[in-house]
């Protein structure tokens, strides 16, 4: 089947084999050219590996943005008795994210090469996939090739005849977004429960089973086998000066052509939904729009003539984040979209933290009753100041995640949180 | 080993709300503010359990730091300037109580936490003064976790104290968190949750709020109703420091009191729910002496220990006794003096045993063999073990002794009916006239640990102090009184006015007890050092 959309704007360095099945077998991927990054690796210092991505300037495609070579750089020397871990974090969940699934389904080799350099590189010996628990096809897809790439010695003992032991292994969620926090999937992984640790220490001191540790995303790693192969430089000849390299976007909701595009980044970004996602179906105005995935403040349409970049996201209040775009036309109950939001972090909070497992939950109720029409104007008092005591408190991020979009529509969405107000019962009649 | 320790750390100058002080880089800020006399509100840091940092609710200010700091993981720093009443500050810890009302039943008037509720009291001290949630709140109810302990869901602040307790003091996991997020509860594993665990009580004590509570104790008493008394745990030669609840004369609940030396934090559930026996009414009232008619007949002390001084003055056939283990160092120190008045002779105690219990995570402290508090007591002053683990049984030798014979605390209530009727003089300083105890020429009225004060010696070998928390019934006294005044009688000894004379008194049997000052025994007693040169022992 071929890939659904492409557009011409496009720059595909990670997506290029999106829709060819011939990549997704081992045979298949050598002969476009696979593997060759990992040879190229292994001749390389491992210092040598960590600097060329550093220099990249490849961003984290996980949601923070922290520079990948840079996190690599954390890792402490290593020690006899004391291991290291890479783990990638394929456990992608954030509601409007679906690129990493994609480069699983139809690359995987390409992330076990990113996987074997990234170990390499940080001098671990044992690298653990952590695969979202929904991601079925995904999983068995991964699975498949990791057992090809061990028959045929690209993992496993002596790889490539270079002397050096990598495994990997593949671990499978059980269905929880927090264990997309890297503190909480290591939990999960060593068979606790999914809640963040306080940091510090920071997986770089005290990881996977307390040793030294690099989380990773699938797409940086991938992005990182490619720096590796072709050098920093080729890298930074897309995107601007501080987000360099190409991104991929994942974007659903009210535009034509849906989907994962791969565009360098500082790609403008009405541009990208009126030319590359071909618009609104039936060209209805845009209402709002989310940059980066659920957890990030909203857009309003008048805010879109901006760089898809980290800066200058957040020179507009907004994030970058994982790179997921929802885009909402005039149609959109905006209050219910928030409140479908919220109920998700509720439901998705550990539960550790105070502020976040009960102001969630909290927020929930109340914009459920807003929407049912119930609300009144000092709900919205009550929600910001709600929203204040969940940001920068907890241990995690999961709390903010959840109060951003709550502050950002009600600063640029009041009148329709009013409307529903006014509305009353009959709120319920023009809701959808 | 200090020494090792303090040598390595360098002390840092830290400004906590205005004060300067200087403590140990690295110490936990909590425990800074608290030197500086500073109370951090606080729900998950117990300072018995690992610090998960979660219920944030001691949140404080560092300068130069972009984020509120949790005080129980945060570490001093040189030049640190901490405000923990900062605007920020208080109002995150606001919002951390507001949050925990949203679904709090607020039914305190029928909680038994209320009064020493930690939600309670800093709602109260900064909580906000109305909550705003209109919401209907979740309603989970209540849930027998087995043992001795109740679940109240709809209280708990999930700051899973009791979960980490069972997990690493415990180390028996029979509780933990299910679910997530607001539908996150604590819950047992297992069908019998947490029955047949001998620690489990201890989550009562150290749940912040009315969330676990104690079945024994449930609706007993208001928390500020109940007056509390350092006192030594009577039911095992551990010597747990415990404080005893005491409300209108009786016993209602007994509570550890740390020391780190004996039981951290912590005590058994056998040693606190075995306290019954503590409030038995059925006792001796007034000093009974057996008249020509073979009668008792009660009479003033005066009378009565005149006229035991006066029975023993022609005593010469040596003595024998049976004692409590239940009876303080000065008892039967006391004893021991009156005995060796009248030509010495040997003694006995009997004592229950059972299977020893070490709590894993601190295994210093363990449910003892002996379940008694001063077996090492009685054997320092010359009393020798005898009868079997149920605590019976072994009086033959003393059962039918023909010259003058003490009972000191032991019921006797196992004991033949013509116990003592060879004595020449049969003198029962005791709690319960049993059958035995009437075939006394002297029946004296004495307290219990709880009514008197008073030292115990541990298995460590640690005096202990206990003090008075119950009225002592009647007119008894304590055994080292009625001893000591009748020691006064028959000898040339001075009679001991308070439990400090008594104590001084132990020397003159057993020296090392004169290495150690009364007033050195403090709160949580001192280590009875070894005698030296006592030849023979």
């Amino acid at each position: 089947m071929a890939y659904p959309y492409r557009h011409d704007s496009e720059v595909r360095l990670l997506s290029e084999h999106f829709g060819n099945p011939r990549a997704r077998t081992l045979e298949g991927w050598v002969e476009l050219g696979g593997y060759r990054a990992l040879r190229k690796a292994l001749g390389m210092d491992r210092a040598e590996v960590v600097n060329v991505v550093k220099a990249s300037g490849l961003r984290g495609r996980g949601g923070a943005g922290f520079p990948t070579g840079m996190k690599w750089s954390f890792m402490p020397k290593k020690e006899p008795g004391k291991p290291h871990f890479l783990v990638c974090n394929a456990d992608e969940s954030e509601p409007g994210t679906f690129k990493d699934r994609e480069l699983m389904r139809w690359t995987p080799h390409a992330l076990i090469e990113g996987c074997l350099i990234g170990a390499y590189a940080i001098n671990a010996e044992h690298a653990y996939i952590y695969v979202r628990g929904e991601f079925f096809e995904a999983a068995q897809i991964m699975a498949r090739a990791i057992e090809e790439a061990y028959a045929a010695g690209y993992i496993g003992k002596n790889i490539l005849g270079s002397g050096i032991d990598l495994d990997i292994t593949l671990h499978i969620g059980a269905g929880a977004y927090i264990c997309g926090e890297e503190t909480g999937l290591l939990n999960s992984l060593e068979g606790r429960r999914g809640e963040p640790r306080v940091k510090p220490p920071y997986p770089a001191i005290a990881g996977a089973f307390r040793y030294p540790t690099a989380v990773n995303n699938v797409e940086s790693l991938i992005a990182a086998a490619q720096i590796v192969e072709n050098g920093a430089e080729w890298y930074r000849q897309w995107g601007t000066e501080k987000s360099t390299g190409t991104k991929l976007f994942c974007v659903s909701g009210h535009v034509k052509r849906p989907g994962n595009y791969e565009v360098p980044l500082g790609f403008n970004f009405r541009e990208f939904i009126y030319d590359v996602c071909g618009g609104t179906p039936g060209g209805k105005a845009i209402k709002a729009v989310i940059p980066g995935g659920s957890s990030v403040p909203i857009l309003t349409a008048d805010e879109l003539d901006i760089g898809m970049d980290y800066e200058s996201m957040a020179a507009a209040g907004t994030m970058l984040g994982c790179g997921s775009v929802i885009v909402m036309d005039e149609g959109t109950n905006v209050v219910k979209q928030v409140r479908r939001m919220v109920d998700f972090y509720a439901h998705e909070s550990c539960g550790q933290c105070t502020p976040c497992r009960e102001g969630t939950a909290w927020s929930a109720k109340i914009l459920k009753r807003i929407e049912l029409g119930r609300g009144t104007p000092d709900d919205l008092d009550t929600l910001l100041d709600i929203s204040d005591k969940m940001t920068g408190k907890t241990i995690c991020v999961l709390s903010d995640a959840a109060a951003a979009p709550i502050v950002s529509s009600i600063e640029k969405f009041r009148g329709d949180y009013l409307a529903l107000m006014e509305a009353g019962d009959l709120a319920l009649a023009g809701a959808r | 080993m200090a020494d090792e320790t303090t040598a390595a750390v360098e002390n840092v100058s830290v400004t906590i709300d205005g004060m300067e002080l200087s403590v140990p880089a690295g110490t936990r800020l909590l425990d800074a503010c608290a030197q500086a006399g500073v109370d951090v509100p606080h729900y998950c840091y117990h300072p018995g359990l690992s610090a998960p940092a979660q219920c944030r609710m001691c949140l404080v200010e560092v300068e130069k730091s972009p984020k509120l700091v949790p005080a129980c993981v945060g570490t001093v720093a040189k030049d640190m300037v901490v405000h923990t009443e900062s605007e920020a500050a208080l109002k995150a810890r606001e919002g951390v109580l507001e949050f925990y009302l949203v679904n709090h039943p607020l039914d305190c008037p029928v909680c038994d936490q209320s009064g020493e509720c930690k939600l309670q009291d800093y709602v109260a001290a900064e909580g906000p003064a109305m909550g705003r949630s209109k919401e209907p709140k979740r309603v989970l109810g209540r849930d027998d976790f087995g043992g001795d302990v109740l679940f109240y869901a709809d209280r708990c602040v999930m700051c899973t104290r009791c979960v980490r307790f069972m997990r690493e003091v415990a180390q028996d996991e029979r509780l933990t968190v299910v679910q997530r997020g607001h539908r996150a509860v604590i819950d047992t594993f297992f069908d019998e949750g947490l029955t047949g665990n001998l620690w489990a009580d201890n989550i009562v004590d150290i749940c912040p709020v009315g969330a676990l509570v104690s079945k024994d104790f449930l609706h007993k008493a208001r928390a500020w109703d109940l007056d509390r008394t350092p006192s030594i745990c009577p039911n095992c030669t551990q010597g747990c420091n415990v404080r005893l609840e005491t409300r209108d004369n009786q016993v209602m609940r007994i509570k550890p009191r740390p020391n780190p030396e004996v039981n951290a934090h912590w005590m058994c559930d056998f040693g606190r729910l075995n306290y019954q026996w503590i409030n038995r009414v059925d006792r001796i009232e007034a000093p009974l002496v057996r008249d020509g008619s073979g009668r008792h007949v009660p009479m003033s002390w005066s009378e009565a220990l005149m006229r035991l001084a006066d029975a023993l003055r022609g005593q010469t056939g040596g003595a024998a006794a049976v004692v409590s283990p239940f009876a303080a160092n000065e008892d039967v120190g006391a004893l021991r003096r009156v005995m060796e008045a009248v030509g010495g002779g040997g003694g006995v105690f009997r004592c229950e045993q059972g299977e020893e219990v070490t709590l894993p995570g601190f295994p210093e402290l363990a449910l003892r063999t002996d379940r008694a508090a001063n077996v090492a007591g009685a054997e320092l002053f010359g009393f020798s073990r005898a009868g079997g683990a149920d605590g019976k049984g072994g009086l033959e030798g003393v059962a039918g002794h023909a010259g003058v014979l003490f009972v000191l605390g032991d019921e006797l209530a196992d004991a033949a009916a013509d116990f003592g009727a060879n004595a020449s003089l049969f003198v029962y300083v005791g709690q319960h006239l049993s059958p035995a105890a009437r075939n006394a020429h002297f029946v004296l009225p004495s307290t219990t640990f709880a009514e008197m004060e008073g030292t115990f010696t541990n298995v460590q070998r640690r005096v202990q102090r206990f003090w008075p928390a119950l009225r002592a019934p009647g007119m008894s006294r304590p055994a080292w009184q009625i001893l000591g005044v009748l020691l006064a009688g028959i000898g040339d000894a001075g009679a001991p006015g308070t439990a400090a004379d008594a104590f001084a008194g132990l020397a003159a049997v057993r020296p090392e007890f004169g290495m150690l000052a009364w007033g050195d025994l403090g709160a949580q007693g001192a280590a009875l050092p070894e005698a030296v040169g006592q030849a023979g022992d």
